[in-house]
């Protein structure tokens, strides 16, 4: 499907390209030569050159465009659909936009303590799970990067739980976390201690958040730092050793240095996606109101965007919302990016 | 390069102004309180019709088809009313992809109410009197419209555990339970004694449904009658007060919870607020056929006199093409004969009057209650009904609110502490 769009295209400018496109000065004297066949062979050549050079100029562009225009119709404008909603008013008996209210939403959000509790939460959450996450990742690459027995079948592993549908994952782990029922508090009783109020306590429920998007990202950010570490040299590594450096040693001053772009792509991307964590807070509420819990206490800012505008129909205060996260979302990936940068050149 | 990339800019900006202008566009869309042209039914075109869970329509659809060639219908069925919901509202904002026939639950009644604008007026003069009272204000408008035809009603009788209550020393014929739990009063004092018989077990499944229960005895919840919110009603707080008071009675556990589910099969619960529709959930909460021991039963009781709980309406969009057809069809469908048929497949309750004195609605029996009377009994509950909470348009938003108030209480928050929050979560409705 894609594909069709930049060859139609490419066609068209070739048939438009006369007209448009400079004639070739080598071209000219070609005319008065007497052969007609000949002329008509040097003229399909020259056609030939002017959409050779087309192809050049353009081509690059329409194989990437595919990409924009998605990124356009999906990306770029519901975030300024999103900006034009959250200046005006919303009708929620006929669900259709309101009065252009200027910046009352986003003070109306910015008042709201759930809101602000959202934000708490999705930090905690993020906090939980990106660090351990990248950490543990590394890790993994680092034992999958030696010769095992049965590579595959262990790098084949540890991308299975991201494989498993998220609601799907969230159902285990409900049933593992519940706090009367569930698997984990009937284990902490035999041992003879007290059951978690995992659905109740806000920490310990972000623990159980956090632990689900551990299990689903760590092993595909793993293998990313695999795919990093395979392209250091090999010689580094036994230089290293014959200058007496153990295997911690390498990692440290080999590994880490050289994978210093992917690291920073991946802290980048699970920052992104660790303040937008969205269907494990829904799906482990498993009340009806599915609003992070009875007293919002795991209740995550995109979740409370859902929640203000699909089912309570106050659009405008959602697009505010959303507004929100995002510059908060940018400025953290910024920071982030700076830092990482920063770090990784000191220790290289 | 220079000249690529001011060209480049030219393009980058061009994009963005175009989608700019799509947004602004996008703004404007058909005017959703106008109606849509009539057409006639093309060959090969059907009605269509969209319900959630199990309307029991599949059959009647059926035998309406081969009345009818000239009007075929097509269903859709969508598994639950909050998946159904979320898909309606997306389509009442588009104002495009709905059908001609949209099955609403009644919490949501509220909403059309409010925007009659949108939705075909259904009235006529010899519907008069075919539905229970209440299901016919809950449709109705301020100027009289009526947006919605009643499919089925809920009118509450007490579901209980007879083994249980033999084992805490409480009577367990029907009657005598009946005459147990006349009152609110009557209901926590007996579970209180039930308690301190039988600690292990939970004398009602959850606060939330006891709460839910009481509060559809209220007449004024949650708005006044002129929609304006006003949840400062001592009757309100009273309900909230007495749940919060006996939370230990329940099992804690939000109502459809995964806890809620379980606490069925290992703490047992005594009593259910129980709906025609709610023994469905019994039985698959409990197991089908009930364990060895446990056995049900439904008495013919509501502690405060009767309660209607849930219970749905079939209304036709303005966005119709075929309105006439698709409001005969409703109303046929939501006749009498065709609900207590419905009845006997489903078991959800009619709500039309002369359904409730149907002979084959009025000898039903539930042998998984060990056989109790259920048509005799649901139709006594129903006349039972003298209050019907009035919903505004922020009911199901602020009931949703005040279940969350309840179980924080559940969870061990301090009552005046989740009331406050209840308070400010309501003003954010606002």
């Amino acid at each position: 499907m894609t594909q069709q769009v930049p060859d139609s295209r490419a066609g068209e400018v070739t048939a438009t390209s006369p007209a448009s496109g400079s004639p070739t000065p080598a071209g000219r004297p070609h005319r008065t030569e007497p052969s007609a066949s000949d002329d008509a062979a040097r003229r399909r050549l020259l056609r030939r050159q002017r959409r050779s050079r087309w192809d050049l100029k353009l081509s690059p562009y329409l194989y990437v465009s595919p990409f924009f225009i998605l990124f356009a119709l999906v990306g770029l404008f519901p975030l300024l659909y999103t900006g034009f909603l959250a200046v005006h008013d919303w009708n929620r008996a006929y669900y259709v936009r309101g009065d252009f209210v200027g910046l009352d939403n986003f003070v109306w959000v910015l008042k709201d303590p759930v809101f602000r509790t959202s934000l708490v939460n999705t930090f905690s959450i993020f906090l939980m799970s990106s660090v351990p996450q990248v950490l543990l990742a590394v890790s993994i690459a680092g034992l999958l990067d030696t010769r095992l027995r049965g590579r595959t079948f262990w790098r084949m592993s540890v991308l299975l739980p991201f494989v498993v549908a998220p609601a799907a994952a969230v159902l285990i782990f409900g049933s593992l976390f519940a706090d009367q029922s569930g698997v984990v508090n009937g284990f902490l009783r035999e041992l003879g201690l007290d059951g978690i109020r995992w659905h109740v306590d806000r920490w310990w429920s972000h623990l159980a958040i956090a632990g689900m998007v551990n299990w689903r990202w760590t092993g595909y950010n793993a293998l990313i730092f695999l795919a990093a570490m395979q392209a250091v040299p090999r010689d580094l590594y036994e230089a290293a050793a014959l200058d007496g450096a153990g295997r911690v040693r390498q990692f440290l001053s080999i590994t880490l240095p050289l994978i210093r772009p992917t690291m920073v792509f991946v802290i980048v991307t699970s920052t992104i996606g660790g303040l937008q964590v969205f269907t494990e807070p829904r799906l482990f509420d498993d009340t009806p109101s599915r609003e992070g819990g009875a007293d919002h206490q795991f209740m995550t800012t995109t979740l409370y965007v859902y929640v203000k505008g699909i089912e309570d129909q106050f659009y405008g205060r959602a697009s505010a919302a959303a507004w929100i996260l995002f510059l908060i979302i940018v400025a953290i990936a910024v920071l982030n990016f700076t830092l990482t940068r920063l770090l990784t050149r000191r220790s290289a | 390069m220079h000249q690529i990339r001011r060209s480049t800019r030219l393009l980058a900006s061009a994009a963005v102004a175009s989608l700019v202008l799509a947004t602004s566009a996008c703004g404007s869309g058909d005017d959703p309180t106008k109606s849509a042209e009539q057409k006639k039914l093309d060959d090969g075109e059907a009605l269509t019709i969209t319900t959630f869970g199990e309307f029991g329509y599949d059959a009647l659809i059926e035998e309406w088809n081969a009345a009818h060639p000239d009007v075929q219908v097509k269903q859709t069925k969508v598994g639950k009313w909050d998946t159904w919901k979320a898909d309606l509202q997306t389509k009442l904002q588009a104002n495009k992809g709905l059908p001609d026939v949209v099955a609403v639950e009644g919490d949501f009644m509220p909403a059309l109410v409010a925007a009659p604008e949108r939705w075909v007026d259904l009235s006529s003069d010899d519907l008069a009197g075919r539905w229970l009272d209440f299901k016919t204000e809950a449709a109705t408008t301020a100027d009289g419209a009526l947006v919605g035809y009643a499919t089925d009603a809920g009118p509450e009788a007490i579901c209980y555990r007879a083994d249980l209550f033999e084992k805490a020393g409480l009577p367990t014929d029907r009657a005598e339970v009946a005459a147990l739990l006349g009152t609110w009063d009557d209901f926590f004092a007996t579970g209180e004694k039930f308690k301190k018989a039988v600690p292990e077990a939970n004398w009602y499944d959850a606060s939330g449904s006891v709460a839910q229960a009481m509060l559809n005895q209220v007449e004024f919840p949650f708005e006044q009658a002129d929609n304006t919110v006003d949840v400062s009603s001592p009757e309100l707080r009273q309900v909230f007060d007495t749940v919060a008071e006996h939370v230990d009675l329940g099992s804690r556990a939000a109502q459809w919870s995964a806890d809620w589910t379980a606490s069925f099969t290992k703490a047992g619960v005594a009593t259910v607020a129980c709906p025609g529709w709610m023994r469905a959930n019994i039985k698959s909460n409990q197991g089908d056929p009930a364990p060895d021991g446990v056995q049900w039963d439904i008495a013919d009781v509501f502690p405060g006199g009767g309660g209607n709980w849930g219970g749905s309406y079939l209304a036709v969009p303005k966005s119709s093409t075929h309105q006439d057809d698709a409001q005969q069809f409703a109303s046929w469908l939501t006749a009498p004969e065709q609900q207590a048929k419905v009845f006997a497949v489903t078991g959800n309750f009619p709500s039309q009057v002369e359904a409730l004195a149907d002979p084959s609605v009025l000898a039903a029996t539930d042998p998984y209650f060990n056989d109790a009377p259920a048509g005799e009994i649901f139709s006594n509950r129903a006349a039972a009904i003298t209050v019907q909470p009035y919903h505004g348009p922020l009911y199901s938003d602020i009931l949703q609110k005040f279940q969350d108030a309840i179980n924080r209480v559940d969870q061990g928050t301090d009552p005046d502490k989740s009331w406050e929050t209840f308070l400010s979560d309501v003003a954010a409705l606002q």
